[in-house]
């Protein structure tokens, strides 16, 4: 499925990279299965916080192939938990690509029609730049020396990458949760490379209930005594069971309360009657804890550190001085936003008020609201409307944009 | 585009007052007929704003741009003169506040159009007046007590709220039963007309 980009191939080589030593054993799976490219050998990237970083690397996949006019691209944005492999087998978990209801051959993002990039995001652990990686100072991993990243450092760096590709600009930019508002960083920071803009259940700010379930995250981490300060490689640990309560807690709001309801009830686990006890008496908490265990396997601790505070930091109408319309002034870009009625993370309202900024930016912009009782997870689900809806935007914007079927 | 069929006739009136290449909103665009149409045969960058969640949902999925939203309340958002033309087709009448609306559209528009049912349409005085009844008719389909329309008014009505707001009425045409335009002097087209489309512009 994941065909060849046509792309530069010069510098995806595994071997020879100083960049690429130290790499963990998830890692070097990741980057066998996708490319990647090494960036701001020249010119660094100016990160929010102050710091220059550079040279960096951004792993990436894609998937059908760049048009002869280039105006074909999409990016796809990644959320927290997911990655570069949108579409495929996982290199390390062996799942199903995350978002493969929407990308494959007669899906609506069909590799047949368009050239789909999704790369991983920096400060990530999939195979792109973040703690994990070696601080070319220090020969040392960053860990917690990490630069703190954006959700705008990483948007600059998918725009570098695009650079690398000799990409000039993008015919759909499109993510949920995080990805949506990297989409939203998109449309505000390079409008004149974003033709159209799909983010669906984000926001323009992380809220204050969303920044609190984030911190009760990175609290457990850090409270995992094999944590041991973010320097828990050195001492060949893993703080398994604090990142496991952070993934537990955050896949809570990434449910409904009907769909837990509906999953699981009151249903006991693999037991007739009540333990007495502190075991997963109940299926939901089977559940909860088998999310946990699973994602140690894939996800690095300090890496959830910061993507988490990449989130908790993105304020777009902060940025622009109070005024989120002010974000998308004088705008080319065709905007589709989406929400799903049982999301309480990323609620209906949170995309209302960037439509409302849109409107008073005078910018093309669609809106639908999805019924669903699946909380937000829903835009990873087979969600049919939501598909109808993105089929239907597409092809007006590829009808405005003058790309053809096929290429 | 898929669904630039024949439109209604009071809806080809609309689009026959847009000129080809610029911008209109579309207020309660319903099923997306009238975009369709103005997108795919005068090429104009057309917008929707429609109440039904459904409805809105069916037209972005036909490619247009449309979101919910509320005649009432969500003009607002826009700046002034985004639009050359702000469109609103037999939903004055279920507006809470016409004439706030009217300003809006009048303020977000270079031009604004509206179509609405004539409350003083014969048909509707006799039901009134000899059927003692409230009047249900053709293009006033509803029972009283489920109808959407709060604020019906009759030609001459409007055309006395246009002349106290100031507001210029470039163009007008009224509608027979059949939805064909009908040339009469005011006072007849106020009996005989059964809707009415009006060009207006901020003088």
């Amino acid at each position: 499925m994941a065909q060849a980009a046509g792309a530069r191939e010069k510098d995806v080589q595994l071997t020879g990279e100083a960049a690429l030593e130290g790499l963990t054993e998830a890692e070097r799976k990741a980057l066998a299965q996708c490319r990647h490219a090494i960036l701001g050998k020249d010119r660094p990237l100016k990160l929010d916080c102050g710091v220059e970083l550079g040279p960096y690397r951004i792993a990436y996949q894609t998937y059908g192939t760049l048009n002869e006019d280039k105006s074909n691209a999409v990016l796809i944005c990644h959320p927290l938990t997911c990655d570069q492999f949108v579409a495929e087998k996982h290199p390390v978990t062996g799942k199903e690509g995350w978002w493969d209801t929407l990308v494959g051959p007669g899906k609506v993002l069909d590799p047949a029609r368009y050239f789909i990039i999704c790369s991983n995001v920096l400060g990530h652990c999939i195979g792109s730049t973040g703690p994990l990686a070696r601080d070319p100072a220090t020969g040392r991993p960053w860990n917690l020396n990490f630069p703190v990243v954006t959700i705008a450092d990483m948007v600059r760096a998918q725009a570098a990458l695009l650079d690398h590709l000799g990409i000039p600009d993008l015919f759909c930019v499109i993510g949920g949760s995080m990805g949506g508002m990297q989409v939203l960083e998109w449309a505000a920071s390079f409008p004149e490379r974003v033709f159209s803009a799909v983010p669906i259940a984000c926001a323009a700010h992380h809220s204050a209930q969303n920044i609190a379930f984030h911190e009760v995250g990175r609290q457990a981490i850090m409270a995992d005594p094999e944590w041991k300060g973010g320097d828990y490689r050195a001492h060949a640990t893993v703080p398994a069971r604090g990142l496991a309560v952070a993934r537990m807690t955050a896949h809570i709001t990434y449910l409904s309360e009907q769909a837990l309801q509906r999953k699981f009830g009151r249903s006991l686990q693999n037991r007739d009657a009540l333990g007495f006890g502190f075991d997963a008496d109940f299926q939901v908490e089977s559940y909860l804890r088998h999310q946990g265990s699973t994602f140690v396997e894939r996800f690095d601790a300090n890496s959830y550190l910061y993507i988490t505070r990449a989130m908790d930091y993105f304020d777009l109408a902060g940025a622009h001085g109070g005024v989120l319309a002010r974000a998308f002034t004088g705008s080319p870009t065709r905007f589709c936003l989406m929400s799903f009625t049982s999301d309480w993370l990323f609620p209906t309202r949170e995309s209302r008020t960037i439509v409302h900024a849109l409107n008073a930016a005078a910018a093309n912009v669609s809106f639908v609201e999805v019924e669903s009782d699946k909380g937000h997870d829903a835009f990873l689900l087979d969600e049919p409307e939501m598909f109808r809806t993105l089929h239907g935007f597409l092809q007006g914007a590829a009808n405005a944009r003058g790309l053809r079927n096929g290429h | 585009m898929s669904i630039a069929a024949p439109i209604r006739v009071d809806l080809q009136l609309i689009a026959d007052m847009v000129s080809p290449g610029g911008r209109a909103l579309d207020v309660g665009c319903g099923d997306g007929s009238l975009l369709a149409y103005l997108a795919t045969f005068k090429r104009v960058d057309a917008r929707g704003m429609e109440l039904s969640q459904a409805g809105v949902n069916a037209c972005v999925a036909n490619g247009l741009s449309v979101i919910q939203g509320d005649a009432d309340t969500d003009l607002r958002d826009y700046p002034d003169a985004a639009f050359d033309y702000v469109i609103l087709s037999q939903t004055l009448q279920a507006t809470r506040e016409p004439r706030e609306v009217l300003r809006q559209m009048l303020r977000v528009g270079k031009h604004a159009i509206v179509s609405f049912p004539n409350f003083a349409h014969w048909q509707v005085r006799l039901r009134l007046v000899f059927g003692g009844r409230m009047p249900e008719t053709v293009s006033l389909p509803y029972k009283w007590y489920d109808t959407p329309n709060i604020h019906l008014c009759s030609i001459d009505d409007f055309r006395a709220l246009c002349r106290d707001m100031g507001v210029r009425v470039e163009r007008a045409i009224v509608l027979n039963s059949k939805s064909r335009p009908i040339h009469m002097p005011p006072l007849l087209a106020n009996l005989f007309g059964e809707q009415a489309v009006f060009m207006l512009r901020r003088d």
